[in-house]
């Protein structure tokens, strides 16, 4: 069956591929026999021009250049990008030869050759092919500037398996009627795309492969993946890994889809680790077939080159330089030992669910101390990552602070994300160990976390291991990551280094004037983990962490007597709830909100009304509303006066920066893109950035994200959008991604929201974009006080909505029972579902 | 600029010929019957090639309204009107040394059925275009662009579903089924569509005709709308409460009205008669259609300036007049 047949040019129909990129090129290949490649070849009409770098992209099996092809076309003029089908595979000769490894990357650098390929070369692949071009890059050293690869492997991960869907294609009498006789392979890998391949598409991937003798080497490929030590390519596959080592000084950027159930993030981390100096950007919800399943990919890969000629470092991080002082008092554990040396017996923690555990301060260093000791020896390293599966509360806290002591940065995936959201959270955060209750070990089981799983149950005899404490980590040592809440998009995971978790610590303690005197009541749970640092008594409340939405008035008068709590922070949706409930206060319980002087509403957008009511409780607080994000917070904020006076605005009043923050806008253009340089001009409306001490050290993972947000060196940009006033202060108008993209210029949707809310028969109101950028029409969504019928609203209330908001057209208002929201803090409107909603709505039949 | 309007006698050529005279320039109106316009008039078949070389004696630019928009007549009727009464005043008007040539167009030319949301001019297309009208409609254009070069200037210009006080076309025909309780909703009227109020339509080809010479403007295809897209249930209760008749409640669903269009279709096709409901019209009634204008007011140095709210305003004012 080993047929032989000529190289040939693929049809002129298919999808995205311009027929003027292919050339037929005759090369020697490892045996010097000449064989003919098809290859795509962005300079094939010009080649007599010389480029700047090349990208030279190595198909895996089983597809062929086509995966390439959007990357051929969104090149640069000067970037030449060259994209291979393999011998025997794609619309290359098929020769008979079964080639190996070794074989096949001699067989590319005769390629190259034979295309005198001299300068700068990127290699790119995925798959497959990633090993051949790795082996490439490993002959060529002088040219290679860059390597780049897409759902690959060098080698089994140790402790790995190998992938389940490799195995079964390989398992003997099965690998030919999988990969040769039938297109079960080829289709399978098509369909590990995700939803997004069109069947023209797929068509297309197909199309060198329509007859069992076209599809011998896919059989052979599979054939040739060493599983096995004495298999004849384990050799040069080892030889390619531990190659890697090699390239520490080639810049090396990973792009990954998750979904892979062949190579999973297992290979990622494998790689990682032989490359740590690589970019890693994992695309959330992508597959096998990153490049197709996420249009990112490839703008991406071009940003990343760019950068390498530009000879800037890729990896964007902002600089946050401490002063020298500082780092000394950048220990997080100094505060709760400070405050066991002056008062042991004083309250550390106060749990106030099932028997209402407290904990001493001497309890609380002991406890962190011992242990910190006995985490090291069971295994948890300084670098490593630790997923935490523990509900807020004295476990929790003395977990956090023992990690931070070895040097090892904490996961947190709060319930908040939701169980599949946390599961993929935490799978991407790629942790080392996990440490939960049994509810959260059962959640990780499927994760394949390769350390410790520990059990909360069991950090009493880890504790009694009795081993000496690890040295002291460096501040820059990872202490943290936490997710966003995924309100716009997946959720992401945000990187702290100790010196900047200090960071928000030292100005929460700076602005809020805390001293020892005070005690948090932390019915936001993130705070909780403050307290000690700060050497500041804390109480949680008895409260679902999963919904604080059910927190309890009483629960929360409760916690705040059980400590004479004096700082408050919750999210609005808790104190809703609160206000709620207040009824059923007795006289002594509301006495107990008087110790009271400092109520924070934090997480999202408070209504006015909701902060008069809990102004009404706690008569000796000041109410204030912190504006931040998971990547840094606090960034400003604003008192109950301020946003009392503010009514009208366009947005919500945030304030004015908290010391040490600088904020700036980078204006909108037409488009509705964030171009602007950073200015403190007023009334201008546009991207909000922030820089502080305190600000989050990268996103995890997300090369092309930390590129993007962190692209004006030390600022951080935020993905709000707002302005700031003639007093400084700053104005939330919406996020970029909902941003309304009219033809008369953008539109921001809580202005409009906020207008819409006026009017007495509106509960709730959305405004949303529908159409293309640019020429957007913008649709008002609401939910009603009364029970008007869901769909259209009728004529005569929709000019009502129309004249609450004069100078924006309004095409159209919809009514809902109720607007999507973020089950974190459950208030941020999804106006992206929302668009999609209203525009299957009102396009009408299709 | 002396300016021939052809079609003067409905309610956009009409108004086209009195918003160039504004402007300044002189008029001549070619149509069958007598327009009752302040005009200098021809009057006659827009094949007949003598009365056409009559009209086009000094003229220097050409606005071809006159077309036969029925929703009912032979194929033959339609093309004669559309394509070769075109195609006739092309050949007359280069013979007779006129300079530019506006093309009186319209959007179904390059509308395949499926929602259009926010797109500008595509290309006409008569072998997707929907229906006989929108077929012999693209063809016209096609040849009418085919013709643009530098010593004749030639543009398409489309107006979207033209409306105002005394229009027969749209308004005429939603009124006379509301009068008789049979004007419904297709599920539910929330299709959103763009229209354009008679005036804006009128004062977009008097801007074309200045501008049509411009390297922006010759050659090209160009949409014209309000720039305020509405639900069709909206639309529909505005034109019915202008007329002072109860909005329209009842709604159907999509499958059920476009049978009934089909059996509509040969039940009074066969008469020769206009059927009530056409499946043209229920994917018109049913589905998106709004664009994007931002190209139009750029290249033809336009904007609407008649707000739907003002047009309505204007209607119910001539319903009340009697």
């Amino acid at each position: 069956m080993n047929q032989v047949e000529s190289a040939a040019l693929p049809p002129a129909d298919l999808l995205d591929l311009d027929p003027t990129w292919s050339r037929l090129v005759v090369a020697l290949d490892h045996s010097g026999r000449s064989c003919t490649w098809h290859l795509l070849d962005s300079f094939a009409q010009r080649p007599g021009d010389i480029a700047r770098l090349t990208l030279l992209c190595v198909h895996g099996n089983p597809t062929w250049s086509y995966l390439w092809r959007r990357l051929v076309r969104m090149a640069p003029a000067d970037v030449r990008v060259v994209a291979v089908d393999q011998l025997e595979m794609g619309f290359s000769e098929r020769t008979g030869t079964h080639r190996r490894l070794a074989s096949r990357v001699a067989d590319l650098s005769g390629l190259t050759e034979r295309l005198g390929i001299t300068g700068p070369v990127v290699t790119v692949a995925h798959d497959w092919g990633g090993p051949i071009s790795l082996g490439w890059a490993l002959e060529h050293l002088p040219q290679l500037v860059g390597i780049v690869l897409l759902n690959t492997a060098v080698q089994q991960p140790p402790g790995a398996r190998a992938p389940a869907l490799i195995r079964l294609a390989r398992s003997g009498p099965l690998l030919a009627l999988n990969t040769v006789r039938t297109t079960a392979f080829l289709r399978g890998t098509t369909a590990l795309s995700g939803s997004k391949m069109t069947k023209q598409t797929a068509k297309a991937f197909r199309a060198p492969y329509q007859t069992p003798g076209r599809r011998v080497a896919i059989g052979a490929f599979v054939a040739d993946i060493p599983l096995e030590s004495d298999h004849p390519s384990a050799d040069t596959l080892n030889l390619i890994a531990n190659g890697l080592a090699k390239f520490g000084q080639v810049p090396m950027l990973l792009l990954w889809g998750p979904g892979d159930p062949v190579f999973s993030d297992l290979y990622l981390g494998d790689l990682m680790m032989r490359a740590p100096h690589a970019d890693v950007h994992r695309y959330e919800g992508a597959r096998h077939l990153v490049s197709e399943d996420d249009d990112r990919v490839f703008p991406d890969l071009l940003r990343w080159v760019s950068g390498l000629s530009a000879g800037e470092r890729s990896n964007l991080q902002p600089v946050v330089a401490l002063p020298a002082e500082q780092v000394h008092a950048t220990r997080l554990w100094d505060g709760l030992h400070e405050a066991a040396e002056q008062g042991p017996t004083g309250t550390a923690i106060v749990e106030m669910s099932g028997a209402g555990r407290r904990v001493s301060w001497r309890q609380l260093a002991d406890t962190v101390d011992k242990l910190a000791a006995g985490l090291h020896s069971s295994g948890i390293n300084p670098g490593h990552r630790v997923a935490l599966l523990i509900p807020p509360g004295a476990d929790l806290i003395a977990v956090v602070y023992a990690c931070w002591r070895i040097g090892a940065g904490v996961v947190i995936a709060d319930a908040g994300l939701g169980v599949n959201g946390m599961r993929r959270a935490i799978r991407g955060a790629a942790p080392d160990h996990v440490i939960g209750i049994s509810r959260g070990l059962a959640l990780a089981r499927t994760l394949r976390i390769p350390g410790l799983r520990l059990s909360v149950k069991g950090l009493a005899a880890i504790a009694r291991i009795g081993a000496p404490l690890p040295p002291e980590p460096a501040p820059s040592a990872t202490a943290v990551i936490v997710f966003t809440s995924g309100a716009t998009g997946p959720a992401k995971g945000v990187v702290y280094q100790q010196a900047q978790v200090a960071g928000t610590r030292d100005v929460l303690r700076r602005h809020y004037a805390i001293t020892p005197s005070d005690a948090i009541v932390a019915a936001f749970a993130p705070w909780a983990v403050f307290g000690p640092t700060l050497g500041v008594a804390s109480v949680i409340p008895d409260m679902d962490v999963t919904k604080p939405r059910t927190l309890q008035a009483v629960a929360l008068a409760e916690a705040t007597a059980a400590v004479d709590g004096t700082l408050l922070w919750a999210s609005p949706a808790a104190l809703t709830n609160v206000i709620a409930t207040a009824g059923v206060l007795s006289t002594t319980q509301r006495q107990s909100f008087k110790s009271l002087r400092l109520v924070l509403a934090a997480g999202a957008p408070v209504p006015l009304q909701l902060l008069e009511q809990v102004k009404e409780l706690v008569p000796n607080a000041d109410v204030r509303t912190p504006y931040g994000m998971t990547e840094v917070l606090p960034v400003s904020e604003s008192t109950l006066a301020e946003i009392r006076a503010a009514a009208g605005g366009n947005g919500v009043l945030v304030g004015n920066p908290v010391s040490g923050v600088k904020i700036a806008i980078s204006a909108l253009d037409d488009q509705g893109r964030p171009v602007g340089p950073l200015s403190t001009e007023v009334e201008v409306t546009g991207e909000i950035c922030v820089q502080a001490a305190h600000m989050r050290d990268r996103y995890d993972r997300l090369w092309a994200t930390n590129a993007m947000a962190g692209r004006d060196i030390g600022w951080h940009r935020t993905g709000d959008i707002g302005h700031l006033d003639t007093s400084g202060r700053l104005w939330v108008e919406g996020r970029l991604a909902h941003l309304i993209v009219t033809a008369a210029g953008p539109v921001t949707p809580v202005g409009v929201e906020q207008q819409v809310q006026q009017l007495p028969f509106v509960r709730l109101a959305a405004a949303v974009g529908i159409g293309p950028i640019g020429n957007q029409q913008v649709i008002v969504i609401i939910t009603t006080c009364d029970q008007t019928a869901k769909g259209l609203l009728d004529v005569d209330r929709t000019k009502l909505v129309r004249a609450q908001v004069m100078g924006i057209h309004i095409a159209a208002v919809l009514v809902r029972d109720e607007l999507p929201v973020d089950i974190r803090h459950n208030s941020k409107i999804d106006r992206a579902a929302l668009s999609v909603w209203a525009d299957g709505i009102l396009a009408g039949h299709r | 600029m002396r300016v021939l309007v052809t079609g003067a006698s409905g309610l956009l050529g009409a108004a086209t010929a009195n918003a160039i005279a504004i402007r300044g320039h002189e008029i001549v109106v070619f149509q069958r019957r007598a327009s009752g316009l302040p005009f200098d008039e021809v009057r006659g078949d827009i094949l007949d090639g003598e009365a056409l070389t009559r009209a086009l004696f000094g003229i220097d630019g050409v606005v071809h309204l006159a077309a036969k928009v029925s929703i009912t007549g032979s194929r033959s009727e339609f093309e004669s009107v559309n394509v070769e009464g075109t195609r006739q005043l092309l050949q007359s008007a280069k013979a007779a040394g006129v300079r530019s040539f506006v093309h009186v167009s319209s959007p179904s030319v390059a509308h395949d059925g499926m929602p259009i949301i926010g797109a500008g001019a595509l290309p006409a297309n008569p072998q997707t275009a929907r229906g006989v009208y929108a077929v012999t409609k693209a063809q016209a254009e096609l040849l009418a662009l085919a013709e643009d070069e530098p010593d004749f200037a030639v543009v398409a210009i489309r107006p979207h579903l033209v409306w105002g006080p005394g229009d027969e076309q749209l308004i005429g025909r939603i009124i006379a089924r509301a009068r008789v309780g049979r004007l419904f909703l297709i599920d539910h009227g929330v299709a959103l569509i763009d229209t354009t109020y008679v005036d804006n339509a009128a004062s977009a080809l008097a801007a074309a005709v200045e501008r049509v010479a411009e390297p922006t403007v010759h050659g090209r295809a160009f949409v014209v709308t309000n720039g305020e897209p509405r639900t069709v249930a909206e639309l529909l209760t505005e034109i019915t409460r202008a007329a002072g008749l109860p909005a329209p409640k009842r709604s159907v669903p999509f499958g059920a009205a476009y049978r009934a269009g089909q059996l509509a279709e040969r039940a009074w096709g066969s008469r020769g008669a206009e059927p009530p409901l056409t499946r043209f019209l229920v994917e018109q009634l049913a589905t998106a259609h709004w664009f994007d204008q931002r190209q139009t007011c750029a290249a033809l140095a336009w904007a609407p300036d008649v707000s739907l709210a003002t047009g309505f305003e204007r209607l119910t004012k001539w319903y009340q007049r009697g």
